[in-house]
């Protein structure tokens, strides 16, 4: 039996405990807020896109644009989203655990496996177990924007392009809710355009230059947005993540807490009780 | 109103315009071109440059920095990847990356990637010069 002492010690220690969860929980909501505001910002732009392509792709001849033609498949590119802090339950773990995962799937066609690490605790688990590691990019989610889901886009194109990698896939944490994450594994590159299901419609359009320039304008662009859903999607699902453990954790000390109580009223009562034995058989002695 | 069709601007950052107006003009890759209601489906890359729009019969001023249109007889869509009313442009900030992307290009260290300094230097100036000529 831990003596009052102890106890109370104990008690005050996981109050305060709970006052940060409780903080990073208040935190990490208000981001969550943000993080889907911007999800749903950028979904007009993402499907406008997405059906340009659609229309185009089906226009002219796929073989002929790099991003679409398929190769033979060497290297495989890997992206893999984490988070850059931890304190998001299980978010991290099962991303990189499903990114093992499908890199060994991937072993049996024996290609060479590089990994782009985005994410701080992603870049630290991939290169301390020593996988191919081409690029890490850490802190990003600090200060989101456009322009660094392009830079990164861009880079990984470059890849592409200069057949570095043959095929590229990204995994990440898609946000369902704030207390569901799904996470995906999508090919990025080559890129599979959907088939249009309802056939030509008659409208002639009318292509500045032609249909081909506007397609090879318009697939970068594309893989860069891809990117940026992707990083807003993830960021959501971290905060989303987040959250829900802070809220966790603080609901476990309060009934830690409970139980401390009570076991220091228990702890104090039979010292109480104790005494007052003493005391009494004391007295009794004196008689 | 049979003389307006509806313009759509959405960038990746939001949805910026969504109205009626009356007529556009943007810079396409191939030179400026004006839209009216009833223009045939059409569509184009645009580069960085500035778009006008009649809306009302008052005139309004963007800075895209490059993108796409979509024109259909009763509507247009805009993909840019910024566009900015002249109103919203930040002079400061765009000044600051004027001399970002200067300062890259002249310093020249071996991982600048040069095009993208010029691109940046090119969306810079547009920016300054577009809220220099309408304020």
């Amino acid at each position: 039996m831990p003596s009052l002492k102890q106890i109370k010690r104990r008690i005050t220690s996981v109050k305060s405990t709970q006052q940060i969860t409780r903080a990073m929980k208040m935190v990490a909501a208000a981001k969550l807020r943000r993080a889907q505001e911007n999800i749903i910002k950028a979904r007009p732009y993402s499907f406008k896109l997405r059906d340009l392509i659609k229309d185009l792709s089906g226009r002219c001849d796929r073989s002929q644009h790099p991003l679409l033609a398929v190769r033979d498949t060497k290297e495989i590119g890997v992206v893999v989203v984490t988070a850059d802090r931890g304190f998001c339950g299980s978010f991290n773990t099962n991303i990189i655990k499903r990114a093992v995962k499908e890199i060994e799937s991937f072993e049996e066609i024996d290609p060479t496996i590089q990994m782009m690490t985005i994410g701080k605790k992603g870049s630290d688990y991939f290169k301390k177990r020593g996988y191919n590691v081409l690029q890490e990019h850490n802190q990003l989610f600090n200060d989101l924007h456009f322009g660094v889901a392009t830079a990164i886009g861009e880079s990984l194109i470059d890849f592409y392009v200069q057949e570095k990698l043959d095929r590229i896939y990204l995994i990440y944490n898609e946000f369902k809710s704030a207390i569901q994450q799904n996470i995906v594994v999508e090919q990025l590159l080559p890129i599979v355009p959907e088939e249009s299901e309802e056939e030509e419609c008659g409208i002639d359009f009318l292509y500045e230059p032609d249909a081909l320039t506007v397609l090879s304008n318009i697939l970068p662009l594309y893989i860069n947005m891809q990117m940026w859903r992707v990083f807003l999607e993830s960021n959501a699902a971290e905060h989303g993540a987040r959250m829900t453990a802070m809220e966790n954790a603080t609901n476990n000390a309060i009934e830690l807490i409970d139980s401390l109580t009570l076991q220091y009223n228990k702890a104090r009562q039979s010292k109480i009780t104790t005494e007052l034995l003493e005391v009494v058989s004391g007295a009794e002695g004196m008689k | 109103m049979a003389n307006t069709y509806q313009l759509d601007i959405v960038t990746p950052e939001g949805l910026v315009f969504s109205e009626p107006i009356e007529h556009l003009r943007a810079p396409g890759i191939e030179g400026s071109f004006g839209v009216l209601v009833g223009h045939t489906p059409f569509m184009t890359s645009l580069t960085i440059g500035k778009v006008d729009l009649m809306q009302n019969n008052k005139q309004r001023a963007l800075a895209t920095s490059g993108g796409f249109i979509e024109v259909n007889p009763d509507r247009a869509v805009i993909l840019a990847e910024t566009a900015e009313f002249v109103e919203d442009i930040d002079l400061d900030r765009a000044e600051a990356a004027l001399q970002r992307a200067k300062d890259r290009i002249e310093g020249k260290q071996l991982d600048t990637d040069l095009n993208r300094a010029q691109v940046s230097l090119g969306r810079a100036v547009n920016r300054i010069s577009i809220a220099r000529m309408t304020r």
